[in-house]
């Protein structure tokens, strides 16, 4: 067993094994730290694989973002954990049988994967990958990504900008009520729109203003 | 593959002697101090008044919009990386189209400034 | 360069116009709601003038084969986008009613939905199919939790959102499987594989498993249909509106695109599915809508039940019953759209009519209303003097001529069935005394919309061709590989 492979099984069976923690954890918090250990297992995967850019994108989006995100979103959710765990064992059976549907499928799938000479008859991979030794994995992303890509490239710059509307819409709240800090309009005021001398008289007649 | 994975073994080497380390300060603190827990010590100490209630708090959504938008402007960056890599070998059609991207993102920024999303009141 | 302008100018029009509207209401605060409605109206017809002046006359690729256009493509595109027009026509003076509702994003993310829609009736690469579709979806998560102080809205969009991106997941998994076990992302190659390859393995029947669950997720037919009622019911009326009509439509057509494009090889796996599919459907439609009080829900399904008959010309294959499935939904967009008017017509706040007794008396209240409601309801039951009847009558021919019995025999009995609802409909506004004080206040362009469509439904029950003949040259283009 080289190396590689026990690493393999390491990422591999602690992600089986903290993905597993996600769904049963009580505390969702907890959830959602399994789920970043999750992620860390995965990038590692992807490393092993050759995919050494996904593998890093993977720890900067989803760990240093989307995770923060769930936890923002778990924190945010006024519920009693109880109460969600109680449907638990009623749906179990239906859910663990949809479950092992799913297994044999992939089961099939994978005992049915037919050698890949049948394949490459075909030239239907555009763009093998190039050695990794010769160009980096984001070179050869970027490579294609831009150019040839460029219609899914602006597709997805199209989603972003769906996500952003959508967020806002359904979260921002106009509070009228709410006093908040102008900077530009503290900046741009001088002492001569506010502060005004008045002329001290002799003591005994009081201060007039204006 | 296999020199590709080379390059990582620092951080392999790394990893496990922060793992050791790690470990090591749990066990220590396990083997060699006084344990005598009883449920006053176990309690969540608040300066000397039993605590209200659960700590959790149910955020502002404010926090989940910053956060989501951060997402979007973070995903947009990681496009960023391997154009910057390439630019020498796509070309001025590849310029053009990170910045038409980046346009349609901007459109979207535009938006949220203008919106006052960005803004914590 | 390696695209012509033309291919996909309706689409460049739909995203320009997207983003000119966002910036002028986010610019310009004091902009009217109407304005930007009218304005949403105005680009969406003229992407359909786009789309037909440009009207592709032979197959077109573009942007390295991962876009397509043909004629049925382009038909399909153009029905969506009037649908969508008509449903922004009508639903001005619903969404006034509520300061919430009354938002310049509405527009604007029904263009980009529709924008998506566009994109995955064109697409021809897995990639760009996916992520069209995401666009698409991810725009009507946010209309359908649009009326987001109203707890029923929310709710509909999330469970909308959480079982959508269950079935995105189902999609993408069983197109990473296909790309596995094919070695393309790009249709042609697919298909040239599938067409090369003696015997396909299993895999292959997986993908095809995965990614029809995807699809019949989207088309909300049986088993993939609880999502329905409940979004149906909590999104506002006229996103609902919209939900039945346009993305039905271009789901059902990608659906359509994709198992004739990419599994011809695997004709019997699918027709299998689909099968039990249309059946389930059919039968859900049918008897669920019984016990339905909410009129929202007895639409979502009447939905149901309408996808289950177009299903059925997928079973039996061919030019003719694809013909059929299109002539069927364009008539069910016609009818769905006309309900919809007459709902939004009498519609005085975001909630009501919610159930069937807020409609009933309707007859004496608004007689006009009362009637287009009336016909349309009969149209969709089926029966004969209304263009509802020349939908199912086609549909069943064609499933006969193919020596298909048992299809029509379950359509013919569950559209019994489903006319019970559809007639109680009726009865609760002719013969039914009023409850509810209603306001004569109506809605004029709704109203203009529920007898327009009313009139289509008789006329085009007399000349059916004027639907026919342009749509037989689109269905032979979707059958052409």
């Amino acid at each position: 067993m080289t190396i590689q492979e026990i690493a393999f099984y390491i990422f591999s069976s602690v992600a089986i094994i903290a993905s597993l923690m996600v769904v049963s954890a009580r505390n969702p918090v907890h959830s959602v730290l399994f789920l970043i250990v999750v992620f860390f297992n995965a990038a590692g995967l992807f490393l092993l694989a050759g995919a050494e850019f996904l593998a890093l994108i993977l720890l900067i989006v989803y760990v240093g973002a989307v995770a923060v995100l769930f936890l923002f979103v778990v924190m945010m959710m006024d519920i009693n954990f109880a109460t969600i765990r109680q449907g638990f064992v009623r749906y179990f059976p239906f859910a663990g049988l949809v479950g092992l549907i799913l297994l044999a499928e992939i089961i099939f799938a994978i005992t049915s994967i037919p050698d890949v000479g049948g394949r490459a008859t075909l030239g239907g991979v555009a763009h093998p990958i190039p050695d990794p030794q010769q160009v980096s994995n984001a070179h050869a992303l970027g490579r294609i990504l831009y150019t040839d890509y460029f219609y899914v490239f602006q597709l997805a710059g199209i989603v972003l900008l769906v996500a952003m509307i959508g967020a806002i819409v359904l979260t921002l709240r106009e509070r009228p009520g709410s006093k908040h800090q102008n900077i530009g309009r503290q900046s741009y005021r001088s002492s001569s729109d506010t502060l005004q001398l008045i002329q001290d008289k002799p003591s005994g007649q009081g201060v007039h203003n204006g | 593959m296999d020199v590709l994975l080379k390059e990582y073994l620092p951080v392999v080497v790394f990893l496990g002697v922060a793992f050791a380390i790690s470990c090591a300060a749990v066990i220590a603190s396990l083997i060699a101090a006084w344990q005598k827990p009883d449920t006053e010590k176990l309690s969540s100490y608040e300066c000397g008044f039993e605590p209200f209630d659960d700590a959790r708090r149910p955020f502002d959504v404010r926090f989940y919009l910053v956060s989501i938008l951060f997402i979007i402007f973070d995903l947009e960056v990681a496009f960023l990386f391997p154009w910057a890599i390439s630019l020498a070998d796509i070309g001025t059609f590849g310029f053009w189209s990170m910045m038409l991207f980046l346009a349609i993102l901007t459109i979207g920024f535009i938006y949220e400034w203008k919106k006052g999303a960005l803004e914590w009141e | 360069m390696f695209v012509s302008i033309t291919t996909i100018i309706p689409e460049i029009w739909l995203l320009v116009a997207a983003v000119a509207l966002l910036m002028l209401g986010v610019c310009y605060k004091g902009v009217n709601f109407s304005v930007m409605i009218l304005g949403a109206f105005i680009a969406l017809v003229i992407a359909v003038i786009l789309q037909i002046i440009w009207f592709p006359k032979t197959q077109e690729l573009a942007f390295h084969g991962m876009f397509i256009t043909k004629s049925g493509i382009a038909v399909t595109k153009i029905v969506c986008m009037s649908a969508a027009a008509f449903c922004l026509w009508m639903s001005g003076a619903y969404f006034r009613l509520s300061a919430t509702l009354a938002r310049f994003e509405l527009p604007v993310l029904i263009i980009l939905a529709v924008l998506g829609m566009n994109l995955m009736l064109s697409a021809n690469h897995l990639i760009s199919f996916y992520v069209s579709i995401e666009l698409q979806s991810l725009a009507l998560y946010v209309l359908a939790a649009f009326y987001r102080d109203n707890l029923r809205s929310t709710e509909a969009g999330l469970k909308y959102f959480a079982l959508g991106a269950l079935s995105s997941g189902l999609l993408l998994y069983g197109s990473s499987l296909l790309y596995g076990f094919t070695g393309s992302a790009s249709f042609t190659a697919i298909s040239q594989y599938m067409a090369m390859q003696q015997e396909l393995p299993v895999g292959v029947v997986v993908a095809l498993v995965f990614m029809l669950c995807g699809m019949v997720f989207k088309i909300s037919a049986v088993p993939f249909h609880m999502w329905t009622p409940d979004v149906y019911q909590g999104a506002p009326t006229p996103v609902t509106a919209f939900f039945t009509t346009a993305p039905k439509l271009a789901s059902l057509t990608l659906l359509l695109r994709l198992i004739i494009e990419l599994f011809p090889a695997i004709q019997e796996s699918w027709k299998q599915i689909f099968w039990i599919v249309s059946v389930g459907s059919m039968m859900v439609g049918a008897f669920a809508g019984l016990r339905q009080q909410n009129i929202k829900r007895l639409l979502a399904y009447s939905s149901i039940g309408h996808i289950g008959y177009a299903l059925i010309s997928l079973v039996v294959g061919g030019t003719g019953a694809i013909n059929s499935l299109l002539l069927y939904m364009v008539i069910y967009l016609i009818m769905s759209l006309g309900v919809f008017a007459c709902i939004l017509a009498v519609t005085i706040h975001p909630e009501r009519p919610d159930t069937l007794t807020d409609l009933s008396g309707l007859a004496k209240t608004n007689p006009l209303i009362a009637f287009c409601m009336a016909i349309l309801m009969l149209s969709m039951a089926g029966i004969p003097p209304l263009v509802g009847f020349w939908g199912k009558f086609y549909v069943f021919i064609a499933a006969v001529q193919q020596q298909y019995y048992i299809l029509p025999i379950i359509g013919v009995l569950s559209s019994v069935v489903a006319a019970f609802y559809y007639l109680k409909v009726i009865k609760v506004m002719y013969f039914d005394d009023q409850l509810i004080q209603s306001s004569l206040k109506t809605s004029s362009q709704a109203t203009l919309l529920a007898v327009i469509s009313t009139i289509t439904v008789i006329v085009l029950f007399i000349y059916p061709d004027l639907l026919i003949n342009p749509l037989q040259q689109a269905a032979a283009s979707l059958t052409l590989r």
